[in-house]
C-alpha cells in the first residue's frame, strides 16, 4: 500500500543500494541521507553470491558486502534500523529467499518495515507460491518487463505485478550506459494504462532519469551509478547526484515526450 | 493467469527445474525450447546430426569389454569408450546437436562456458566446424588449470574470455555466459555444456547425450543378450549420466551417479570440500533451475571442490536430483584419492587413460564390486590426456 501511495505523488526518484557495502553499519545512515536528498524509494539490495542480473559494478558491491558480514539476518536487522522516511524495496534473488522459506521472508520484510520484494530471477510462471507469501502478509511483489517481453506476457506480468511494474530499460545486465534508447521508449508505450512504471537498468545521469519520466514513465530507477560513488566513498557526491536527479525529473513531469 | 510456461513439456521434473531466470531471458530460452521441439520433429535435422556424429564425431563409439578389470573385480565390465569421441570427450555430441539447432535459428554466433575445457573444446569445434563466432567464458582458476585446452580451443578460432568475478570457475563462467546472453541473444546462441540449468537445456541436452544410452543399449544386448545389471556413471552437471541413463530409465538396471567426494564432507563457511550436490546439497536455485545445490545456511553458492574440473560445479541438473528423489538414480561418491585410483588401474589394466571425472567412475566400481551385480557398464565419458599434469601433482603434493 505504501508504495501505491508513493506513485499518486510521481515522478519518483527510486534509489537502489547494496546494504552492507561498505559494511552492514554503514547502511542505514546511507538510506536516511538518501531520503533525505531526494530518493523517494529506496531498493535495498541483499547480495548474492551469484548474481547473474547484475553488471560489474553491482558485482563487486555484493562481493564487498558478504565479506563485510552481510546476510539475510543482518539484512532484516539493517532495514529495521534504517526508518522508514521513505518505502523500502527488498531486491535480491531468488535462492535466498527460498533458503529462507518464502513466508518468513515476506513476514521478516513486514516486520522489518519492508513494502515490496523485487526478485529478478523469478519470473510471474514461478512465483505462485511467494506471492501468497506476500499477499498473506501485505508485501508488494513488483515484477519486472523486459524490451524483449512480447505483447500477451507483457499484459499478463503488469496484471500479476503489484506495487508497481519495474521495466527493465535495455538487454542485458545492471550497469550505467550513456543513453537512453527507443526500445525504452517503446516499452514504456506498451504498458497498459494504469499500471505505475518505474525504469530502471542503465539510468545513471539527470538526463537519462528525465528522458524516461519524459517518454511516459512514473519512476526512475538509479542503481550502479549510486553504487559506485560509495564504493569510492564520495558520499556528498552521491547526495548532489540525487538531488540532481530528483529536480530534472520534476522538471521534466509534464513535459511532451522527445521523439527521436 | 497466462500459462505459456507452464504448458511447455518437460519444463519440470517433479518440482526440480523450471525457467529461474530475468525477464530478459526468459523469451530466449522460450525460443529456444520452440524451436528444438520443432527440430525433433524435423527427419532433415535428424538426418544432417546423424551424418555428423558418425562420419565426423566417430559414432558409434564401442562398447567394450575389459578383461582386465572384469577379472580384476571377478564380473564382466563393459566400458562406454566416449574418449574416443573427437575431441576427447562425450561433449560433442551435444555440441553438435545445438550447433545444428543454432544454426537452423539462424543464429551467427555461439558462447560456452567450460571448467574443465572440454565443453570448451566441444565448442570451438562446432564453431569452427559449422561456421560460427565463438567466445568461450572460462574462470581464471580453470585457464591456469588447463592450458592446453585453451590453446586447443584458440587453435579453432575460438576467443578465451577470463573470468575473474567470484570464485573465478565454472560456475561464475555459467554467470557470464547468462549475462551476455542476455544482451546478445538475437544473433548468438547459448551453448550450455551440461544437463543443468533453466529449460529447455536439462532434456535438450539429455536429448542429445541419449546416443550413449541408445548405443550402448544396442550394443550390450549384442554382446551378451540381455541388459547390464547396473550402469556407473560420473555426474558433475549430470550430461554423461543422463545420456546413458535416460534410454534405461523403464528398466530393471541399477543407476549408479558418482559425484565427486572431493577432500569429505566437511565444509566451511564459503568453500565446499566436494562437488556431491546430490550427496550433501539441499534445494535451492543456481542457474535458472530449482535443483540441488551446495549452499550455505543463507542462500549463498558454495564454491565445490573436485581433482576433476568438469565436476567442480555446486549443482546438478534437475532431471537427476529428481531421480534421486524417487529412488530409481542411486547418488553415490568417490573421492579425489578413489578416483586417481580408478585413474592409475584402468591405465595400467586396460591401456586406456581415462579423464579424470571418468576416473571417478571407475574408482567407485573398484571400491564397491558387489554394488555393480554380475554384468556392468562404465561409462569412460573422456579421455584423460588433459589431466597429465593435475595427476602428476597431485602426487607430488
Amino acid at each position: 500500500m505504501r508504495i501505491l501511495e508513493a506513485f499518486s505523488h510521481s515522478p519518483l526518484l527510486i534509489v537502489y543500494i547494496c546494504s552492507g557495502d561498505p559494511s552492514p553499519k554503514a547502511t542505514p545512515d546511507l538510506v536516511r541521507r538518501l531520503a533525505r536528498a531526494g530518493a523517494d524509494i529506496i531498493e535495498l539490495g541483499l547480495p548474492h553470491s551469484d548474481p547473474i542480473a547484475d553488471g560489474p559494478t553491482i558485482q563487486a558491491a555484493a562481493q564487498r558486502a558478504i565479506a563485510a558480514g552481510m546476510n539475510t539476518d543482518v539484512y532484516f536487522d539493517v532495514a529495521s534500523v534504517a526508518g522508514d522516511a521513505v518505502p523500502l524495496v527488498f531486491m535480491g534473488y531468488y535462492n535466498m529467499v527460498y533458503a529462507r522459506g518464502l513466508d518468513r521472508f515476506a513476514k521478516d520484510c513486514k516486520d522489518s518495515g519492508i513494502s515490496g520484494m523485487i526478485v529478478p530471477d523469478l519470473p510471474p510462471e514461478e512465483a505462485s507460491p511467494l506471492k501468497d507469501a506476500c499477499v498473506r502478509h501485505g508485501v508488494d511483489l513488483i515484477f519486472l518487463a523486459a524490451p524483449n517481453t512480447p505483447p500477451a506476457r507483457l499484459k499478463m506480468i503488469s496484471e500479476e505485478t503489484s506495487g508497481f511494474l519495474y521495466l527493465v530499460a535495455r538487454k542485458g545486465v545492471t550497469g550505467a550506459r550513456s543513453d537512453v534508447l527507443q526500445d525504452t521508449r517503446d516499452l514504456i508505450a506498451r504498458v497498459p494504462e494504469g499500471v505505475p512504471k518505474a525504469v530502471g537498468f542503465g539510468i545513471s545521469t539527470p538526463e537519462q532519469a528525465a528522458d524516461v519520466i519524459r517518454a511516459g514513465a512514473d519512476a526512475a530507477i538509479v542503481g550502479s551509478a549510486c553504487v559506485d560513488l560509495i564504493a569510492k566513498g564520495e558520499i556528498e557526491r552521491l547526495e548532489r547526484l540525487v538531488k540532481d536527479m530528483k529536480e530534472a525529473i520534476a522538471r521534466a513531469k509534464g513535459k511532451a515526450p522527445i521523439v527521436c | 493467469m497466462n500459462c505459456q510456461i507452464e504448458n511447455a513439456a518437460g519444463i519440470k521434473f517433479g518440482r526440480y527445474g523450471g525457467l529461474f531466470v530475468p525477464e530478459t531471458l526468459v523469451q530466449p530460452l522460450l525460443e529456444l525450447a520452440e524451436a528444438y521441439e520443432q527440430m525433433k520433429n524435423s527427419d532433415e535435422f535428424h538426418r544432417e546430426l546423424k551424418n555428423l556424429l558418425k562420419n565426423f564425431a566417430g559414432r558409434p563409439t564401442p562398447l567394450y569389454y575389459a578383461r582386465n578389470l572384469s577379472l580384476e573385480l571377478g564380473r564382466k565390465i563393459y566400458l562406454k569408450r566416449e574418449d574416443l569421441v573427437h575431441g576427447g570427450a562425450h561433449k560433442l555430441n551435444n555440441t553438435l546437436g545445438q550447433g545444428l539447432v543454432a544454426k537452423r535459428m539462424g543464429k551467427t554466433r555461439l558462447i560456452a562456458e567450460t571448467g574443465a575445457g572440454q565443453h570448451g573444446v566441444a565448442t570451438a569445434i562446432v564453431g569452427a566446424n559449422l561456421g560460427f563466432e565463438t567466445q568461450i567464458y572460462m574462470g581464471e582458476v580453470d585457464i591456469e588449470r588447463q592450458k592446453m585446452n585453451v590453446y586447443r580451443m584458440e587453435l579453432m578460432g575460438a576467443e578465451v574470455i577470463p573470468v575473474r568475478s567470484g570464485s573465478r570457475t565454472l560456475k561464475d563462467a555459467i554467470n557470464e555466459a547468462m549475462r551476455d546472453w542476455a544482451s546478445t541473444f538475437e544473433h548468438t546462441h547459448y551453448l550450455l555444456g551440461t544437463a543443468a540449468g533453466a529449460h529447455p537445456f536439462p532434456s535438450m541436452v539429455r536429448d542429445f547425450q541419449s546416443v550413449i544410452g541408445d548405443e550402448a543399449r544396442r550394443q550390450i544386448s549384442e554382446a551378451e543378450g540381455r541388459l547390464p545389471d547396473s550402469i556407473v556413471a560420473c555426474v558433475g552437471g549430470g550430461s554423461n549420466a543422463m545420456g546413458i541413463f535416460a534410454p534405461f530409465l523403464k528398466d530393471d538396471v541399477r543407476l549408479l551417479a558418482v559425484e565427486a567426494g572431493g577432500r569429505g564432507p566437511g565444509k566451511t563457511d564459503k568453500i565446499a570440500d566436494n562437488g556431491a550436490s546430490l550427496g550433501y546439497g539441499t534445494d535451492g536455485v543456481l542457474h535458472g533451475a530449482l535443483t540441488k545445490i551446495l549452499q550455505d545456511p543463507y542462500g549463498q553458492i558454495l564454491e565445490s571442490y573436485s581433482v576433476a574440473a568438469g565436476l567442480d560445479y555446486p549443482g546438478v541438473g534437475p532431471e537427476l536430483a529428481y531421480l534421486a528423489e524417487t529412488g530409481r538414480v542411486h547418488p553415490r561418491m568417490a573421492d579425489d584419492k578413489t578416483a586417481i585410483r580408478g585413474f592409475r588401474a584402468l591405465s595400467r589394466l586396460e591401456g586406456i587413460i581415462p579423464a579424470l571425472e571418468s576416473a571417478h567412475a571407475i574408482g567407485y566400481a573398484m571400491s564397491e564390486p558387489d554394488a555393480l551385480g554380475e554384468l556392468t557398464i562404465i561409462n569412460v565419458s573422456g579421455r584423460g590426456d588433459k589431466d597429465l599434469a593435475t595427476v602428476m601433482d597431485y602426487e607430488n603434493s
